[in-house]
């Protein structure tokens, strides 16, 4: 499995990650990005992929 | 005998080509050659929240994946030179690297103003880690900045300025700040946003000298008028790093000209084999516009063009049948754009520059909104401020 964290002080939630990986990034009503903490190993390219288009880079694999 | 890359310029384009490369197949030698000692960083945030605190490599730097654990680093030490011919790279110090597969990634510098009294203290650009951390150290409350060029970055810097408590000029030839990209409209209602924050614009002005002796005092316009100034922030364009490959035959007009699978192209319009160009060096044609090739000067372009070498450079040098279909497959990456200034979140999809009109699509004008850019009948851009969700719906139209 994958741990995803998003440093939530960087985060402003600009949505990038969200075409990277669907599954795993959204932006709630309020535009508010929501994502979940694990995923599967196959995830890690779109992952890897979310995480470099973050403006804020907010986003890590913790390893 | 494993085969070797060389990739020159060791910021975020070079590493995600690195990093493209391992994760296509690649395991032969990587020698990353940089100018700057640093390892490679996040060049936004430098005229945005970190010139803001205190500026360090470590609140910037990349994470370097463990693809890219077993790459040279060899920094603070610029190419010089390139021969095509024997596949060589020299640096400044007179080392040389052979290479299979070279990566041209060096990117940009500021352009500097020419200036009579141009040699006194006080001036500042903001490209690099080291530049911030020189600036950062004048933004103290009161300094008199004056910022010479009212694009993206130039507008950055005047905010994150005033918000340090600096009294803050803005001088551009242009008639508003960030037209060019953004169209008059929004332009002037972002100039009205920026006055509302103290800002003062000078704008349709060029800088003709300084005043001072050893330090900045103050800053003359080519209308006579004279502007106290402690500091000088000059954020007026850009020159490509390209002089190392003056003695090649490569096209370096504007950039580095490139085919649709990265390779640098000659002044005969013949493809370099095993040539690559990343980053806001290349000047290549994007199907999603037109057949006209460009360099975009966006943050995700080195990302997308380091991902597209990395797969088409291993292919070529592991001799991979699928090496001709890589390279034939249409590269149009979206560019896009994002930017900070007070509390507002801009950001852009496409090439909203390139439109004949635009047109108000979501919001109000004096609050959040979102702006569609059209070439004709066809949606080329968008921006917004705030409003993500609105944006990301003009975002999938400008793709599909």
């Amino acid at each position: 499995m994958i741990a995803i964290n998003v440093d939530m002080d960087k985060c402003q939630h600009y949505g990038q990650c969200v075409f990277e990986a669907p599954d795993i990034f959204k932006l709630n009503d309020d535009d508010k990005l929501e994502f979940v903490a694990t995923a599967d190993d196959s995830r890690r390219s779109d992952i890897e992929s979310a995480v470099d288009v973050c403006p804020m880079q907010a986003i890590s694999i913790v390893e | 005998m494993s085969k070797s890359v060389v990739i020159v310029g060791a910021s975020m384009g070079g590493l995600r080509a690195a990093e493209a490369l391992r994760n296509n197949g690649f395991a032969g030698r990587i020698t990353m050659i940089g100018e700057e000692a640093h390892l490679p960083y996040n060049r936004p945030p430098l005229s945005k929240e970190v010139l803001a605190k205190e500026v360090t490599h470590e609140a910037v730097a990349f994470k370097l994946r463990s693809q890219v654990e077993d790459v040279t680093w060899h920094l603070g030490d610029p190419a010089t030179s390139l021969d095509l011919d024997k596949k060589v790279v020299t640096t400044a110090s007179g080392k040389s690297f052979e290479y299979d597969g070279l990566v041209i990634a060096s990117g940009l510098r500021p352009r500097v103003l020419d200036l009579p009294n141009g040699k006194i203290s006080g001036r500042h650009t903001v490209r690099t880690l080291d530049d911030a951390i020189g600036l950062r150290a004048e933004l103290v409350p009161g300094t008199k900045v004056v910022v010479a060029g009212a694009g993206f970055i130039g507008c950055e810097v005047a905010a994150t300025a005033r918000g340090l408590g600096c009294e803050v000029t803005n001088v551009a030839i242009d008639p508003y700040p960030m037209i060019r990209p953004l169209g008059e409209q929004l332009a002037a209602e972002l100039q009205r946003r920026h006055e509302s924050h103290g800002v003062n614009f000078k704008l349709n002005h060029g800088i003709s000298d300084l005043i001072g002796t050893e330090k900045i005092s103050g800053v003359v316009l080519d209308s006579g008028e004279v502007i106290q100034a402690d500091v000088l922030v000059e954020a007026i364009s850009s020159h490509c790093n390209v002089e190392w490959l003056s003695e090649t035959k490569l096209d370096i007009s504007n950039g580095v000209l490139a085919d649709s699978a990265l390779r640098a192209v000659t002044t005969d319009g013949a493809s370099v084999e095993g040539v690559y160009v990343v980053g806001d060096l290349a000047r290549f044609a994007n199907p999603l516009f037109d057949n006209e090739p460009r360099r975009i000067e966006h943050w995700n372009i080195p990302t997308e063009t380091g991902k597209r070498v990395g797969s088409v450079l291993s292919a070529y040098l592991a001799d991979a049948e699928n090496f001709a279909e890589l390279v034939a497959t249409p590269f149009m990456p979206l560019p896009s754009f994002w930017s900070d200034q007070y509390d507002m979140k801009i950001q852009g999809f496409g090439m909203p520059g390139l439109a004949d009109r635009y047109e108000l699509v979501a919001g109000e004008l004096s609050d959040e909104l979102v702006m569609g850019y059209f070439r004709g009948e066809i949606l080329i851009g968008v921006v917004g401020i705030g409003m993500t969700s609105e944006v990301m719906k003009y975002r999938k139209e400008l793709i599909s």
